[in-house]
């Protein structure tokens, strides 16, 4: 099968407009004969359900968690993009979508970009008219910051809590629509299978996780807002539901995965404290406008410091390494997320490490106290600082602060047409799902963008030209492709519980978390990506053989639920290494140590990689195969990234 | 350091329940108390003990989805959600009571689970401005007072978790229904609909079985995101209002 994203014709600046007109339409009267299953109730999938039902669709939503209000994107802190050129500062929708194509290491679609671009503006005028308390200026406008790969301030924000507010926006769109009966809501519910009749997607098997009641839900389309999979590496920013099921189980149905080893880690996260930790806290990269990021320049110091016989207040100035100021002159602390990622693993590889695993380095306000003040320090980073000394127990205004990267977002995801429609007919992936908008580096604040963005103004017009192309009859939940899929669910969930074995379900995660971080994250290479290869494979084996779940299916189960979740994790993780070395070039989140320039920065290789890898699955233990979809860039000049 | 654990077991919500005693050694100060708690699954599952059942997903104070009624208190010792709540806070040698949320709106699911669907459907009664997706005007059109942005932000960082209502002697749901009645009242977007909601929010509560407020204020004391009291008196204002003047002219 040839990959076709239906990238519409015509300027850029027209695709979008263009295309709309020419979509097909569902006559109102015809689109309550149409049932559409949403599985997520984040940004994409609450967006998108509320704006479904609005329209007449007879939408069935389903989220894993106790009600939709819980999902991840209530965890985004800084805000949302938007080129509503509100500050007068040269802002536009082209500029934002150049930046977000440039951040991304021209490894995105330029049309998607500008499309994300220019509905970015009508979020916000959504999100106002919803009630979501953005910040505003005494006058009553509302307020803007900068953010990251940005030279304007287009950053729409709620304090520290932007995810949240936009999300229980989308929430109160979507508890409207309940109230209506246009949402049925099916919470604590996981989906396990994705359903094909006739080579469509027809709808989903579920696990009620309260009941174990294994059940078949059978719609015209089937709309996949799951979310990113960073939990592979078991340690990441995501919450501890967060899971890669949904989509991989969509992948194994026919939908290829495209990019799977473009993974963002952010660089100031607090420190792991342990073998106990099970998830790492966000400390906002705002903190790097103020504080210098520093190790000591020898071993030996880094020796005591890690044993605690020598305090990082008493190490003299020219004892400090600020390694990203030495190595970056002209952007100094504020390098983008993956080159000051990598720089901080440098100088831990090298043992200058700080904490007593050796896995953190300073992020110091002395400097920055001294000259402003304790109290302007405080007005700026207040909330911050408390959160980082409630986790660690360290005034952050008196000893520096620790910190160290950590797995925060995933470019990867289901390949996508223009449409959102994955290589199964009927299934659409949004939001952090699907691989589409960031390349292979999201700019800050542009999740919020884009998981709004598509539920809210794209779906609902790409949804209508599938549906209005099909008859409205409905398969039946008895149909035999269903209860095929619930028996192979239910012979799943059956095995993990039998095997009875030695380990437990986390000791597997952790396992495979651990070799995706050393071999699969920050820098990777050929050698140690082969390892990994063969490393997971091991585990895959031995998990299936060896892994303890306690209890039975019909029950409230979180063991069995956390099996079936790192079940897939294996298999996504070999995948992502399989992806990681067949890209021979160094672009945004993926540093291949071969290939990089003299002065250790990521090499490009637009002439063999400048494009989409997406994989096909093959059937249990062969090789999947990759398809590329190769990437035209008609409006945006490809460099160098440099920030020397 | 070493702990006793009395921990709430209750198979599902047709199950009696009760409390039962774990040790735990080894456990480290800098552990948050979900993590504690995620060692003492590890060790009853490689006996082949049913692991505890307890709600949780962010890890980082947003979700609203931990809970715990920990030593008597919603949350445990500090004004925090429980995820956010540090082994440090607790002494070598010292037991712990951890229950379940304990309200009749708020059924138990399993050992530490409750149900809190009664929260969804308050909100679907009426937690919402009716406007459809694109029938919009440019957000600058609506200018705001800083004030009033902050004071509805304020109301609107509410992360429905329950502890107020397991705070309350009386299981009452006030202040998370006052949260979002003053988000709404508060901005000029809400006011269209401002007696329509609140009529309709209350009726959903009282629907719920939860109690009635007497103002003692132990929801606003232990509340993770201090969501303010006076939230609770601008719902009985607008309450107030409505059922006084008549609808909506």
């Amino acid at each position: 099968m040839t990959l076709d994203a239906k990238i519409p014709e015509g300027p850029l600046s027209e695709k979008w407009s263009k295309h709309k007109f020419n979509l097909k339409l569902v006559n109102p009267a015809n689109k309550r004969k149409y049932d559409i299953i949403v599985v997520g109730t984040g940004l994409a999938g609450a967006s998108a359900a509320a704006s479904l039902a609005e329209l007449g669709y007879n939408v069935k939503v389903f989220c894993f968690q106790d009600s939709p209000r819980r999902a991840h994107s209530i965890a985004a802190q800084g805000g949302i993009n938007a080129a509503k050129n509100y500050q007068n500062d040269g802002d536009s929708i082209y500029r934002l979508f150049y930046d977000t194509v440039k951040g991304g290491d021209y490894r995105a679609r330029e049309a998607n970009v500008h499309r994300l671009a220019e509905v970015s503006v009508n979020i916000i005028d959504q999100c106002v008219a919803q009630g979501v308390p953005f910040a505003r200026e005494y006058g009553g406008l509302l307020s803007n910051r900068s953010f990251g790969g940005a030279q304007v301030s287009r950053t729409f924000y709620a304090r520290g809590q932007t995810g949240q507010q936009l999300l229980l926006g989308a929430y109160s769109a979507l508890s409207r629509q309940v109230a209506t009966g246009k949402v049925k809501l099916y919470t604590r519910t996981e989906m396990l299978d994705l359903v094909l009749v006739d080579g469509k997607a027809r709808g989903i098997v579920t696990r009620n996780m309260v009941t174990g009641a294994i059940e078949s839900h059978s719609a015209h389309a089937v709309l996949l807002c799951t979310g990113g999979y960073g939990n592979v590496f078991f340690l990441s920013t995501n919450a501890m539901g967060s899971n890669v099921t949904a989509t991989w189980r969509a992948h194994k149905k026919g939908a290829y995965f495209g990019n799977p080893c473009f993974t963002q880690i952010h660089p100031t996260c607090i420190p792991v404290s342990g073998a106990h930790q099970s998830k790492l806290t966000l400390m906002s990269e705002s903190l790097r406008n103020d504080g210098r990021v520093w190790v000591p320049r020898e071993k030996e110091d880094a020796e005591k410091i890690r044993k605690g016989t020598l305090k990082a207040n008493d190490l003299s100035e020219e004892k400090r390494y600020y390694f990203l100021e030495e190595r970056y002159p002209s952007f100094g602390n504020l390098v983008p997320r993956d080159v000051a990622s990598r720089n901080a693993k440098l100088v831990c590889d090298d043992q200058l490490g700080v904490n007593s695993e050796g896995q953190a380095v300073y992020l110091d306000f002395r400097d920055a106290i001294k000259r402003d003040g304790e109290d302007t320090i405080r007005a700026k980073y207040g909330n911050l600082f408390d959160m980082y000394q409630q986790i660690t127990d360290e005034n952050p205004y008196k000893v520096p602060m620790k910190i160290y990267p950590a797995v925060h977002y995933t470019m990867g995801g289901l390949w996508v047409d223009y449409n959102l429609m994955t290589t199964v007919p009927g299934c659409y992936a949004l939001g952090e799902a699907n691989f589409s908008d960031h390349g292979a580096n999201r700019l800050g604040a542009s999740a919020l963008m884009q998981g709004l963005a598509d539920g809210y103004f794209v779906i609902p017009y790409t949804i209508g030209d599938y549906l209005a192309n099909m008859p409205a009859t409905k398969v039946d939940a008895s149909h035999p492709e269903f209860k095929k899929a619930e028996e192979e669910v239910k012979q799943r969930i059956n095995t993990l519980l039998s095997i009875n074995g030695q380990k437990t379900v986390d000791e597997y995660h952790k396992e495979l978390g651990k070799i995706m971080w050393d071999y699969c994250g920050m820098a990777r290479n050929e050698k140690g990506l082969q390892f990994a290869k063969q490393r997971i494979a091991e585990i895959k084996a031995e998990f299936w053989k060896n892994v303890k779940v306690t209890g039975n299916n019909e029950e409230f189960n979180q063991s069995l639920e956390k099996a079936l979740r790192v079940a897939d994790f294996i298999e996504l993780g070999a995948l992502m290494v399989e992806d990681a070395l067949q890209r021979k070039e160094s672009c945004g989140g993926h540093f291949r140590e071969e290939y990089q320039t003299e002065d250790g920065e990521a090499q490009r290789d637009d002439n063999n990689f400048a494009h989409v890898a997406a994989w096909e699955y093959k059937g249990d233990d062969q090789p999947e195969v990759l398809h590329q979809e190769k990437l035209v860039f008609e409006n945006v000049k490809l460099t160098q990234r440099s920030y020397k | 350091m070493k702990l006793t654990l009395k921990i709430w077991r209750q198979k599902n919500s047709q199950d009696k329940g009760k409390m039962v005693e774990y040790k735990l050694n080894d456990v480290s100060a800098d552990m948050s108390f979900l993590e504690m708690l995620d060692v003492l699954n590890e060790e009853l599952t490689l006996k082949g003990e049913d692991p505890v059942a307890f709600d949780h997903d962010c890890r980082e104070g947003i979700c609203g989805m931990c809970s715990l009624y920990i030593n008597g208190k919603p949350h445990g010792p500090k004004q925090t959600t429980t995820c956010q709540l540090h082994m440090r806070s607790f002494n070598d040698g010292d037991t712990i009571y951890i229950e379940p949320w304990r309200a009749k709106a708020f059924p138990v699911v399993k050992d530490l689970a409750v149900d809190r669907g009664a929260f969804d459907r308050i909100i679907q009664a009426g937690g919402y401005i009716s406007v459809n997706t694109g029938v919009t005007v440019d957000a600058n059109e609506i200018p705001i007072a800083k004030e009033i942005a902050d004071k509805a932000f304020d109301a609107a960082t509410c992360i429905g978790c329950g502890a107020c209502v397991a705070a309350c002697k009386n299981a009452s749901a006030m202040l998370f229904v006052s949260a979002k009645v003053s988000q709404f009242t508060l901005l000029p977007q809400g006011k269209a609909e401002r007696k329509r909601r609140v009529e309709a929010m209350v009726e959903q509560m009282d629907e719920e079985g939860f109690g009635a407020c007497t103002n003692t204020g132990a929801c606003a004391a232990e509340c993770p995101k201090e969501i303010s009291l006076e939230n609770i008196a601008r719902l009985n204002r607008e309450y107030l209002f409505a059922k006084l003047t008549s609808n909506n002219v």
